[in-house]
């Protein structure tokens, strides 16, 4: 069930010369998902209980960003209207656009680096940590936060690092860096922090709610100063990991020929694993766990670009910010005014959507 | 180590090296595998290794490359791997293993193209350099036609031509192959032999190989080293180290060895009750 499960010296019979051979323009996809990106934003910052005129928002966001400079762009927005984009609408869509680019690199980084499709961010057990860290902190925590920073979030981020981190400790206890090996000792770390969450959580029923609102997944708090917070950790990992995309191409041909093509292997597993967990674990830090989209937005990327990784990565942090935001819009939209919890709809959206996009790669 | 002039477009591989592999111990746990091997392939001279299944062939190579720990000292032209960077290994040493993993959704040419890795670096994207050797290379081995296929959809023979193809933009100078024909028929695996030695020939290029088929190594390789039990018990031309004496000792086989214009060639003989 690995994606390199190809052998080597099978005798493939009977393809059409053609079958293999498809065109590809990375280029194209690549722009195509920056459009589609900056389409998602657009719309994000117009929808909602309060519709905001398309024109007057492009305007006011111009006004702004040119009113240093010295131009002023008129038709702007009113007052309220104003304080809507630019204290609710503005930090919510770009912290979506955020921690959807972030989690669909990480996944993409993750499916990499294991050379397994089933690969998630929250394989090695970040998911897991952050729930703990999040539950301790929603149930015992005498203090909101630590200076400006929640406590939660901040529990959440901890916790996230200490799963991954014990499960790299495992890992390289029981079998150093090979992958399996591994994989396994996130799976024990992660049934195992799992546990204590549940346990957690049993003991403390009056906080259920907040600890189940939490565990699904959450923007609608989204504020400015959550964008400073995460950026720094999210912006740093998704610079190495975008520049680890060819070194992840040599590795996924096996970690003797790897080597042989000059390439450490487990040094490099252990600098992308560590780059994709902590943009995984500022993720979570702020959102809660949303599902789906380190999983599959990936393999959406692949369907575009096949399976090289130096074009599946920046690729999937494109495709994954603007299927954050959209799925957002949907999520605070179809019931207004109240609003579903993304990770929900995530998976509501992503999965018929995904599912037709196998449908259509098969019959092509 | 490698003199490249600046401002040639196209470097030529190098010729191939002397590779010498002196007191090479190695094992898995406490299970010894390898006993002081001592082996020389002279530049441009292709040996490959005989011996029974679990011999330790697989080892030897992965040893030589430096992925198993060992003892002993393995020498490129008289310079010790074992200081060397792994980039700079990389670029003498070229390695094609047994049962390569070919990954998915990858096109023949983005597979040939990692060859390159080892001259550029990592983060690096292709340099035109690199872009002509990968084509040069597909061109030579006849994969021009197949560059935007999927390596999914290409057959054994050619598969092996796309691995072969890779560990050549490496421009080594040693070439390592672990069992090339393992999986092939007899006419694909003559295809893929006949193209080492071709590459041999006009590079100059040194080989070092398994070949658990003895007939084909006897009538590619020109000399032979049979292992058996972690030691090479006879060294020398294949007529030399091919006898039905050395199959019964070290394989348990009853053998027949025929002395044909290409080689020896070793006829089964099946047991009478």
């Amino acid at each position: 069930m690995t994606a390199t499960a190809g052998s080597g010296t099978r005798p493939g019979s009977g393809h059409p010369p053609a079958a293999g051979t498809r065109r590809r323009r990375p280029g194209l996809a690549l722009a195509g998902a920056g459009l589609a990106l900056v389409a998602a934003l657009l719309v994000g910052v117009w929808v909602g209980a309060l519709p905001l005129a398309p024109g007057a928002v492009v305007a006011t966001l111009l006004d702004r960003l040119l009113g240093p400079l010295g131009v002023d762009v008129p038709g702007g927005l009113s007052g309220t209207e104003e304080a809507v984009l630019l204290q609710l609408r503005l930090p919510r869509v770009l912290l979506a656009a955020l921690i959807g680019a972030g989690l669909a690199i990480a996944g993409a980084a993750y499916q990499g680096v294991f050379r397994n499709p089933l690969a998630d961010p929250y394989l090695l057990g970040a998911a897991a940590g952050a729930g703990l860290g999040a539950t301790l902190a929603i149930a015992y925590s005498p203090v909101q936060s630590l200076g400006p920073i929640g406590i939660v979030p901040l529990a959440a981020f901890a916790g996230a690092l200490i799963g991954v981190g014990s499960a790299l400790a495992l890992g390289t206890l029981a079998g150093g860096s090979h992958s399996p090996t591994l994989l396994l000792a996130g799976i024990a770390v992660a049934a195992f922090l799992a546990a204590a969450q549940t346990l957690v959580q049993q003991q403390n029923t009056d906080d259920l709610r907040e600890i189940y609102g939490w565990l699904l997944g959450q923007l609608g708090k989204a504020q400015w100063s959550d964008i400073v917070v995460v950026l720094p950790y999210l912006g740093a990992a998704c610079i190495v990991l975008l520049l680890c995309g060819r070194a992840l191409d040599v590795l996924a041909v096996g970690d003797d020929e790897a080597a042989s093509l000059g390439v450490h292997p487990g040094r490099l597993r252990l600098l992308v694993i560590v780059a994709a967990s902590l943009a995984t674990a500022a993720a979570v830090a702020v959102s809660g766990l949303i599902g789906f989209v380190g999983l599959v937005v990936p393999h959406i990327a692949r369907r575009f670009v096949g399976g090289s990784n130096s074009r599946v990565l920046p690729l999937s942090l494109l495709i994954g910010g603007a299927f954050l935001v959209l799925t957002d819009v949907v999520a605070r939209v179809i019931l207004a005014p109240a609003e579903l919890p993304i990770g929900v709809v995530t998976a509501f959206i992503g999965a018929p959507f995904f599912a037709g996009l196998l449908w259509v790669g098969a019959r092509r | 180590m490698r003199g490249r002039a600046a401002g040639e477009p196209v470097p030529r591989p190098d010729s191939g090296a002397r590779l010498e592999v002196l007191g090479l111990t190695a094992g898995y746990g406490r299970t010894r595998v390898l006993d002081a091997v001592r082996l020389t392939v002279e530049p441009g001279g292709w040996l490959a290794i005989i011996g029974p299944n679990g011999s330790g062939k697989s080892t030897l190579l992965r040893s030589v490359l430096g992925f198993h720990p060992h003892e002993g000292l393995v020498r490129v032209d008289g310079v010790p791997t074992a200081g060397m960077p792994r980039r700079d290994r990389a670029r003498c040493l070229a390695y094609a293993p047994q049962t390569p993993v070919l990954p998915e959704g990858v096109t023949t040419r983005d597979y040939v193209g990692l060859g390159r890795t080892p001259h550029r670096p990592l983060l690096a994207a292709p340099r035109g350099v690199d872009r002509q050797v990968v084509e040069d290379v597909m061109a030579r081995l006849e994969l021009d036609l197949l560059a935007e296929r999927l390596l999914a959809t290409l057959s054994g023979g050619e598969q092996q031509r796309a691995v072969l193809a890779r560990a050549l933009a490496q421009q080594p100078r040693v070439l390592l192959l672990d069992e090339p024909t393992a999986a092939l028929d007899l006419g694909h695996a003559q295809q893929v032999l006949d193209l080492v030695d071709r590459l041999r020939r006009q590079d100059g290029l040194t080989v070092l190989s398994t070949l658990h088929d003895l007939t084909l190594a006897g009538q590619y390789a020109d000399r032979l080293a049979l292992l058996s039990e972690g030691r090479v018990v006879s060294e020398g031309t294949p007529a030399e180290v091919i006898t039905s004496a050395a199959l019964q000792t070290h394989y348990g086989a009853r053998a027949e060895v025929v002395h044909g214009p290409s080689g020896p060639a070793v006829l089964p003989v099946r047991a009478v009750d």
